[in-house]
């Protein structure tokens, strides 16, 4: 269950948007327009399972999004959906990984403080035993041409 | 019957008496014969896997993927505390602090380890660059590496973190670290093949005991390792996936 986003957790100036999020959830988000720098050196990672609930994620995936680990764990993935981020992006990242192939893609990633964060982002299907179990989502930092690039896509898309 | 043992060729050659040691030892707890065979590169330690020579590997994490997938190779253990990092540096009187202000078209000094390359490769994407707007340069060890970048040869180093730190402390004087990964998670394993599988439990319980007496003690010393820690399948398949996603 994803909770409306609210005031108090907000840092800085912030707008609001509902988002339709996969899995059928309507969530209010708070947003602003600070940016957190991706952190040099290190990875994001995190698995969901198939209904995309976040089953394990790492220190530097908790740090970037600004929640605890508890509220993170067993939170679906939607919730560091930014409304910048088109439906379009994240329709073909299903497909693509339903598919059984690897989707990489440029993300923007809403933290819990209403900041945001970019990440070049890499997810593929967790197969064992010849079946997709989970998905694995890996990021790392990306370069600002493409997060320009991205900025200026985006918006095109809705 | 004797099996096969054989090292990633990124061994420390600081702890290569520790692997001639470490199989000794093995040998004298499982009752089994273990030859050690050590390949001076990754090309040829692959062919002898392809060969199906090798039955015990202390293998680089790159490689995992095509042991346990298309070999049957099952993860038994890892050294405990221990996990692979790479360091991008450049020579320190070079102007560049931050891994975005190099330019394409720059030479890149490293070594074979395949996972550090593809560590220091991607700590190199926020410059925009890639194998196809840099210049590889391979060399044999991390201090050629080194070298490279002190005689102007090269204008980034990709090394093995454990091995910058080992650099001399004048040689580190003269270099900068760029940036220095802290993934964590991938990491060497100790595998075993299909034919020494059945030993797999029995060794797993061997090496976590390892550091209990004086004379495994000493053998992990000699490995420059604390301990060993057991590595099940699931964190196998875990590590193969994310070393997946970053060859992408």
């Amino acid at each position: 269950m994803l909770h409306d986003m609210r005031p108090e957790d907000i840092v800085g100036e912030f707008r609001e948007k509902t988002l339709d999020l996969y899995g059928g959830y309507r969530r209010a988000v708070l947003y602003t327009e600070i940016e957190t720098p991706y952190p040099d050196g290190k990875l994001i990672v995190s698995t969901t399972n198939k209904d995309g609930i976040i089953t394990h994620a790492n220190k530097s995936f908790v740090e970037m999004s600004g929640y605890t680990e508890d509220e993170i764990l067993y939170a679906p993935h939607s919730i560091l959906r930014h409304p910048d981020m088109p439906p379009a992006a994240f329709k073909d990242l299903w497909d693509t990984v339903n598919r059984g192939e690897h989707w990489q893609g440029y993300v923007k990633n809403l933290r819990k403080d209403g900041g945001y964060y970019w990440v070049k982002a890499t997810v593929i299907p967790n197969i064992r035993q010849a079946k997709v179990v989970s998905y694995t989502s890996v990021r790392r930092k990306p370069s600002r041409t493409k997060v320009e690039e991205c900025t200026q896509l985006y918006p095109t898309l809705f | 019957m004797t099996y096969q043992f054989t090292v990633s060729p990124d061994f420390s050659p600081d702890h290569i008496s520790g692997w001639y040691i470490f199989n000794t030892w093995l040998q004298k707890q499982t009752g089994e014969a273990i030859h050690l065979e050590m390949y001076d590169s990754f090309q040829h330690q692959r062919e002898a896997i392809q060969q199906e020579k090798v039955d015990l590997i202390y293998a680089n994490p790159y490689d995992a993927a095509m042991l346990v997938r298309k070999k049957g190779f099952l993860p038994v253990a890892k050294a405990c505390g221990v996990s692979d990092e790479a360091v991008v540096a450049v020579s320190a009187e070079n102007s560049v602090d931050h891994v975005e202000q190099l330019q394409p078209g720059i030479k890149v000094a490293v070594t074979e380890d395949p996972d550090i390359r593809l560590m220091g490769m991607i700590m190199l994407e926020p410059a925009d660059l890639n194998a196809s707007n840099i210049e590889v340069i391979v060399n044999g060890t991390y201090v050629l590496v080194a070298k490279q970048l002190l005689q102007g040869n090269a204008d980034v180093g990709i090394f093995f973190a454990e091995a910058f730190d080992d650099l001399s402390d004048f040689i580190k004087s003269k270099l900068k670290i760029l940036v220095r990964s802290q993934i964590s998670v991938i990491h060497h394993s100790l595998m075993i093949g299909p034919k020494f599988a059945y030993k797999r439990n029995e060794i797993v319980g061997l090496l976590e005991k390892m550091g209990e007496d004086e004379k495994g003690g000493g053998v992990l010393k000699s490995l420059g390792f604390k301990g060993w820690e057991k590595v099940d399948d699931e964190e196998m398949e875990f590590m193969i996936d994310l070393m997946d996603t970053l060859a992408v």
